[in-house]
């Protein structure tokens, strides 16, 4: 199993008074540029800490919000390609529903492949809802221009003998020659994420590495349906190394400090959805009979436990996160355990998307918490044995 | 080679087939044409104003390509793309001499029409119309409906916002699914640039039929000025205010409303 270390780059010093967003419509003059700075710089230094201890990294990108100070995760791939030294550098994700111009993408990822020696992971996403409205891009088919940039993207990445044209619906090119083309070949891996069975469907058929976030003991049946489009073009199950997951951690010497630590880190998810109700649900985003559940006040759980109790996860305690399968809490061993178990359910996780850092989480605390998980829980995960993927979908 | 326009015009209140797509409409009454083209929000077969309308004209209120349960063709993705779909539709039931009354999103779409041609046109009038930009760049002038909830809403559209509540719960499922469809829609056509095309404002001097503007007095999505503006680039085009009403007039003081479109055409 490989493992990431992923934090939002949250300012946390404007989550006090927000009136009840955290994003679109929170005013930038609550950020304090100097704070800012600091914070920046030490996200950075975990960064490379992490790189020194083994684990690879992640970032994402999200717009005009205090939960995530990445507005242009080129910018953090950028440092993090020259100041790390070993780790994978996974984007996830690269918003291409909010992109106006896959050129500038295949450029910018491509430099960044070069630059790290072939370190790149690109997770490409289409965008949460509430940044359509910044964005201003359409989120009616939004996953029709996503796919279209995605194999641009890839096209431009693969195509080296002469430049190539591009006129689709939605973008249009004459002369495309990528410069420089990327370090690994045929292009980096490509990951993506879903919430979605039929999405996860798409994902399998086309081989992309499948990420779920917050999706806890209701993962395996978007894994299955991702089996499903995988075996059908491919003929055979896609192994462990297709499938990520994104999961909360906190682990220290003893359970009672875990847990402190995991109601630390765990902060993110209600902070996650404070966001002005009129900016969740842009139009076209939702498929309308989603959207008549949700007018209908009929939405459903997206989670639960391994026994079906469903958990509200802006209000759950730790010990609710850890049975719901969204953080992973306790002593290196109890972690380990949660993790294997964990993977053990899914029918094979080959990579953990570890927040080991949220909200206010300091600095120590932080560094801490990646600094046992690598020496006491990492070594065993990576000698960890996956399920057979041909004994999982027989089962 | 487009294929040329082909219909087939049913018995009343049936589905009308044109280029292919099935779409509702509601027809009553007889005499000269109406086309009444509804605004974002739809059309309710039960709203006054239908049979108000009706009493003077022969009446065909369609639901635009994607609203109600009027199909879609993918490839459909601007007010442009709907404008020349009416055109075909009026060639398809050989309109002749009508009268294309819109309504906000309905009078963006029947300005588009009329800037391509009016051959099949007598008179338009253009209600609470968006459609093009007036202001400057730092000027929003059209209220971000998708920026609001419902509640909003009606207070910013409606004279009188409890006619613009609705009870989603109590509602028919299907009724839901228009509401629902109807919004992703406006969202396909009217996104961005926002509720606007930035060339239309300066074709509307080719619209050379008579022109009418009605404005609902109380509308807070968009301001009298905005209207004046609108109207002052057709030629000629009159410009009238209607008390008690906001941005759908149609809807609020609908005997009035169609009173005036009848007058108009008559005049």
């Amino acid at each position: 199993m490989r493992v990431y270390h992923f934090t939002e780059q949250a300012y946390p010093p404007a989550w006090e008074n927000h009136h009840g967003s955290l994003r679109v419509n929170l005013p930038n003059r609550r950020l304090d540029p100097r704070i800012a700075n600091e914070l920046f710089n030490r996200y950075y230094d975990e960064w490379v800490i992490a790189d020194e201890l083994g684990l690879d990294v992640m970032l994402n990108e999200h717009h005009s919000t205090a939960t995530c100070m990445s507005s242009a995760c080129i910018v953090g791939l950028s440092i993090l390609a020259r100041i790390t030294k070993r780790a994978r550098l996974l984007v996830l994700g690269y918003p291409l529903g909010h992109r106006p111009d896959p050129l500038r993408c295949a450029e910018e990822l491509a430099a960044v492949d070069v630059i790290s020696g072939g370190r790149l992971d690109m997770g490409f996403v289409k965008g949460v809802p509430y940044e359509f409205a910044p964005s201003n891009q359409n989120a009616v088919r939004v996953m029709e221009r996503f796919w279209d940039a995605h194999d641009f993207i890839i096209k431009a990445m693969t195509s080296h003998d002469e430049p190539f044209n591009w006129e689709s619906e939605f973008f249009h090119y004459r002369h495309v020659n990528l410069w420089p083309r990327p370090y690994q070949q045929p292009h980096p891996p490509v990951w993506s994420t879903t919430g979605s069975r039929g999405n996860a469907r798409v994902l399998g058929e086309r081989g992309i590495a499948m990420a779920t976030l917050g999706t806890g003991y209701a993962t395996r049946p978007l894994y299955d349906a991702y089996r499903e489009g995988y075996i059908a073009k491919r003929g055979k199950p896609p192994g462990a190394d297709r499938f990520a997951y994104l999961g909360l951690v906190a682990v220290a010497d003893s359970e009672a400090e875990a847990h402190r630590r995991g109601k630390a880190v765990s902060i993110y998810l209600p902070s996650s959805g404070i966001v002005a109700p009129e900016f969740r649900n842009p139009p076209g985003y939702l498929s309308v009979e989603d959207n008549v559940r949700l007018l209908r006040g009929e939405a459903r759980p997206r989670t639960g436990t391994r026994d079906g109790r469903f958990i509200d996860m802006r209000t759950a305690g730790v010990q609710e996160l850890i049975d719901v399968g969204v953080l992973f809490c306790g002593t290196p061993d109890q972690v380990y355990d949660q993790i294997v178990a964990f993977a053990e359910y899914c029918g094979g996780m080959g990579n953990l998307l570890m927040m080991g850092h949220a909200g206010t989480m300091s600095h120590a605390d932080t560094v801490d918490n990646l600094t046992l998980f690598s020496k006491e829980v990492l070594p065993r995960l990576k000698e960890y044995k996956q399920p057979a993927a041909e004994a999982t979908v027989a089962a | 080679m487009p294929a040329p326009a082909s219909g087939v015009a049913p018995a009343a209140d049936g589905p009308i087939t044109v280029n292919g797509l099935r779409i509702e409409a509601i027809e009553r009454g007889e005499g000269q044409p109406l086309l009444f083209l509804h605004p974002g929000i739809g059309i309710d077969a039960k709203a006054p104003v239908l049979d108000a309308l009706a009493a003077g004209a022969r009446l065909i209120a369609p639901s635009h390509p994607g609203f109600g349960v009027s199909e879609l063709a993918p490839s459909m993705t601007t007010v442009d793309d709907l404008a020349y779909f009416y055109l075909d539709f009026m060639d398809a039931l050989d309109l002749r001499d009508t009268i294309v009354v819109g309504v906000s999103f309905g009078a963006w779409i029947a300005a588009e029409i009329a800037v391509k041609s009016t051959a099949r046109m007598s008179h338009l009038v253009m209600a609470n119309a968006v459609g093009i930009k007036v202001g400057g760049r730092e000027t929003r002038d059209i209220v971000d409906v998708f920026a609001i909830m419902d509640p909003e809403f009606n207070k910013l559209a409606f004279w009188d916002p409890k006619i613009g509540e609705r009870d989603y719960k109590s509602m028919p499922e299907a009724e839901v699914a228009v509401v629902a469809r109807n919004r992703e829609s406006l969202g396909r056509f009217a996104w961005q640039p926002y509720m606007h095309d930035p060339k239309l404002r300066g074709r509307l001097h080719r619209i050379r039929i008579p022109t009418l503007f009605l404005w609902g007095k109380d509308d807070c999505i968009l301001s009298e000025g905005y209207g004046r503006a609108f109207a002052a680039e057709i030629p000629d085009a009159r410009f009238e205010l209607i008390d008690k009403a906001g941005h759908f007039p149609h809807l609020e003081q609908p005997r009035l409303f169609a009173d005036r479109v009848l007058a108009f055409a008559a005049s």
